[in-house]
């Protein structure tokens, strides 16, 4: 009797941990932007205070985070790589992206500004002054989002800015802008690391507001025909928060010292 | 994870002389070789005095060098990167990231190897070589050359296994040099970061390099000991 009554004890109270491991967690993939600017841990709070769940992230590159995704590690992705999201979606890895929120990159240089590009509105040409400058430049050169996008822009501009004064260093955004301050050189970072990292580097902000300079995030749930045992009615639900005006108006409201670092920008 | 398929690139990459592997493993080499060779002079002179010569604060000394043997190397590359950065007192010699940072890293790695090693070798040779020398007349330097040049394989070993630590030393590297491609990119740094970007094959090739250097760096300390010993 005693111990049958020792079991069901014990059952209920395992039974609570047996609900919040049946499920109801949502794993997600994400860049390190989102993680380091401080964004999920303002906005995964308050969702999940509504849906009485826990959203478990890793915030690593854009590539590293579509490759969970692919091998079902994860129930979802946050990433921006426009091009390699269709065709996460395309290779039938993921389900209905959305388009999240932006945010945006700059240009960051030193203060002496040897390549004479402060204040340029037009993108390419600043590029192309770098180069012929012969200005130090700084890249990410670690296959991450932002270096993908940097390549983008070189390309776009008609500049190859490979030379002894491209320093490719392979390592993240916040290393990046300390090697450029430390050799007095340019480099592209979003906005947010930027913001952590500008009193400790001395950079200042050479080019911004360009059209090209824009750095879209999209959410996609991981194919649930594909790995069935996924949470993907949670992350839908959380995808659908997030894209909802109240989802959407949480990711305006974070600004962290005063200045909004991400733009909502989903549409129906 | 499929092992075999990074395994054989990286053997085709090697045989090809990959330009990007070639710039490291030639990086690791100068950079080693160089810092060896400005350090061990004076480590190979302070371990003959702190092992020959009693003074005051000697012992101190010598337990100093041997706890800096334990000392972890990104502390090392720490303090190096606080003197050098650009808000450091060396900060005007705008050193930071280039390989010159890194060879400071090295010696200051290698310098308690040398002098500790240098150490147990002239200890261990007898101490009758330097009196019989002093009695046939030779005088305290001539002594003590003659003392290092019984105890060469011994100190011989110090020079291979600092520079065999160094080679391999990933942490001071990486803080103080920056791992800039084609700059200051060197073995383990591009190993650290081929893996963390996924791509096995080049890491898995300079991997190769490094064990074979680490191999023979091993290989040849034995011979050396082992002819150390028969004398």
């Amino acid at each position: 009797m005693m111990r049958s009554r020792l079991v069901a004890l014990w059952l209920a109270a395992l039974f609570p941990l047996c609900a919040a491991a049946a499920g109801l967690d949502i794993k997600m993939a994400t860049t390190t932007s989102t993680d380091n600017s401080g964004l999920l841990q303002y906005l995964l709070p308050k969702y999940e205070a509504k849906c009485h769940c826990k959203v478990r992230y890793t915030a690593v590159g854009t590539g590293n985070a579509i490759k969970l995704g692919e091998n079902g590690d994860v129930d979802m992705i946050m990433v921006h790589a426009r091009a390699a999201e269709d065709k996460f979606v395309k290779e039938g890895h993921g389900v209905g992206r959305r388009d999240l929120m932006y945010n945006d990159f700059v240009i960051v240089g030193p203060h002496a500004d040897p390549a004479h590009i402060h204040g340029m509105k037009d993108l390419d040409a600043a590029l192309k002054k770098i180069k012929s400058a012969n200005a130090v430049f700084v890249s990410r050169g670690d296959d991450s989002g932002t270096n993908k996008k940097e390549l983008e822009l070189w390309k776009a501009a008609g500049v190859d800015p490979k030379g002894a004064n491209y320093l490719a260093i392979g390592q993240g955004m916040g290393q990046t802008l300390t090697v450029a301050g430390e050799k007095r050189g340019y480099t592209l970072t979003d906005r947010a690391t930027y913001a952590t990292y500008k009193d400790k580097t001395g950079l200042e902000i050479m080019v911004e507001g360009a059209k090209n300079l824009l750095n879209p995030y999209g959410v996609i749930a991981v194919n649930p025909k594909k790995y069935p045992s996924l949470n993907y009615k949670g992350a839908m639900a959380f995808i659908d928060w997030l894209t909802s005006p109240e989802g959407q108006s949480a990711i305006a409201s974070y600004r962290p010292k005063g200045a909004q670092l991400f733009f909502p920008d989903y549409r129906n | 994870m499929n092992l075999l398929e990074p395994t054989r690139r990286a053997f085709a990459l090697l045989a090809a002389g990959d330009p990007r592997l070639v710039e490291a493993i030639w990086l690791s080499f100068w950079t080693s070789l160089v810092a060896i060779a400005i350090i061990a002079p004076p480590a190979i002179a302070l371990g003959f005095l702190l092992a020959k010569r009693r003074f005051p604060g000697q012992r101190a000394i010598v337990v100093l060098v041997q706890a800096l043997l334990s000392f972890p190397t990104v502390v090392i590359g720490l303090v190096i990167y606080l003197l050098l950065s650009r808000r450091g007192p060396l900060g005007f010699m705008e050193l930071l990231f280039t390989p010159t940072a890194i060879i400071l890293g090295y010696t200051m790695i290698a310098f308690p190897i040398l002098v500790v090693f240098t150490i147990s070798a002239v200890q261990g040779a007898d101490a009758r070589i330097y009196e019989t020398a002093r009695c046939l007349g030779a005088g305290r330097v001539r002594a003590s050359a003659t003392t290092l040049r019984e105890v060469r394989f011994g100190v011989l070993a110090a020079v291979v296994n600092g520079f065999g630590r160094v080679i391999s030393e990933v942490g001071a590297a990486i803080m103080v040099g920056g791992n800039i491609e084609g700059l200051t990119r060197n073995i383990p740094t591009a190993i650290a970061l081929e893996t963390s970007k996924g791509d096995f094959a080049q890491g898995i090739a300079l991997g190769l390099v490094l064990m074979t250097v680490a191999l023979g760096v091993n290989i040849a300390l034995a011979l050396l000991q082992g002819r150390g010993g028969l004398r």
